[in-house]
């Protein structure tokens, strides 16, 4: 039985994301979930886990970075910051 | 109630949960890989847990002022009431986790039963425990079928692991006339009952799983008396070692 890496996701509490908190070595989806459970959620960090195999996950490429990130570097305008807003309206 | 037959049930309780989590607490630092490292000695912890509740009860109804360290750190080997299975040594992975899910679904049952108790701080202790063993149950059943159906040589294992433990399990259910007495009272279950409920499931499951129940064999017993294999001994010189070296010792 050859274990596999596996990406952890807990959602802290009802109404939150499930976010990713690190990862662990399982030899399939359910022993996956168990070690996630013991590892990640003993000090009530969650209600909620998520895992998933590292590599069904579709990763952009580092080497990209620049080319694909950069762009928006100098594109302040597309911050929604340059409209005045109503005082009623407390937070967006 | 009947603190008389109430005292020496509990430390049954709490010896047994004592003597599981000692020996999985073994582990710490040797398990086959990190996570399962991480999870054994977290089901070590809820089960020492377990202990600690149950020696509260005992503690509640003592006649003298003993305390719950007292119970488990100055006790001898002839004082413990578990059955023999919980102090065996841990052995290999697959001895511990057949072990493990023989004790359980032992004590899924029984706590589920004495959650009914008409005493009710057992009663308590007894829904509390349960939740945690619920998880531990679901845990060492994945276990089981994972490494029966894996490779051959993991069959093996697990075969071996049945063939040197199954008679250690009639004595889980064991009773003494003082347990007879809990029963009728209402305060403990009727521990056929809990062997029967325990054989359909152990018995199905380990069908599932291709193994075969070795057909006749010696029968531990001797746990209820505090007549213990030699295992508990050196066990427990580990285990109280620190309170017996610097008595009083907190930390």
């Amino acid at each position: 039985m050859s274990n596999k890496l596996y990406e952890v996701f807990i959602r802290s509490k009802a109404g939150l994301n499930h976010r990713h908190v690190g990862s662990l070595h399982a030899s399939d989806d359910k022993m996956a979930l168990l070690n996630a459970r013991d590892v990640y959620t003993r000090r009530q960090e969650g209600v909620s886990i998520w895992v998933v195999e590292a590599a069904h996950i579709a990763s952009s490429n580092p080497v990209q970075e620049h080319e694909w990130f950069d762009p928006a570097e100098d594109k302040v305008y597309r911050h929604p910051t340059f409209y005045p807003l109503d005082k009623e309206v407390e937070n967006m | 109630m009947d603190a008389q037959h109430l005292y020496p049930y509990f430390l049954r309780l709490a010896d047994t949960s004592m003597t599981m989590s000692q020996r999985l607490s073994e582990w710490c630092g040797h398990g086959p890989y990190l996570e399962e490292d991480v999870a054994l000695t977290n089901v070590a912890l809820d089960t020492m847990g377990h202990a600690n509740l149950f020696y509260q009860l005992a503690v509640e109804v003592a006649d003298d002022d003993v305390t719950v360290d007292d119970l488990a750190f100055l006790r001898d080997a002839h004082d413990y009431r578990n059955p023999l299975l919980t102090e065996l040594p841990r052995g290999d992975f697959a001895y511990t986790m057949m072990k493990q899910y023989f004790v359980d679904v032992y004590a899924l049952l029984l706590y589920r039963a004495l959650t009914e108790s008409c005493y009710q701080p057992l009663s308590d202790v007894a829904k509390k425990a349960l939740i945690e063993v619920q998880y531990h149950h679901e845990r060492s059943h994945e276990w089981l079928k994972r490494l029966c159906m894996s490779t051959e040589e993991a069959h093996q294992k697990m075969q071996k692991a049945l063939d040197d433990l199954w008679f250690y399990t009639p004595e889980l259910f064991e009773t003494d006339a003082g347990i007879q007495a809990l029963h009728e009272q209402g305060t403990a279950p009727d521990m056929s009952v809990i062997q029967s409920e325990w054989s359909s499931m152990v018995e199905t499951h380990l069908a599932q799983c291709q193994l075969i129940l070795p057909e006749t064999g010696w029968v531990a017993t001797g746990g209820l008396q505090g007549e213990h294999s030699e295992h508990l001994g050196y066990m427990l010189a580990e285990m109280q070692f620190l309170q017996r070296a610097y008595p009083g010792c907190e930390w």
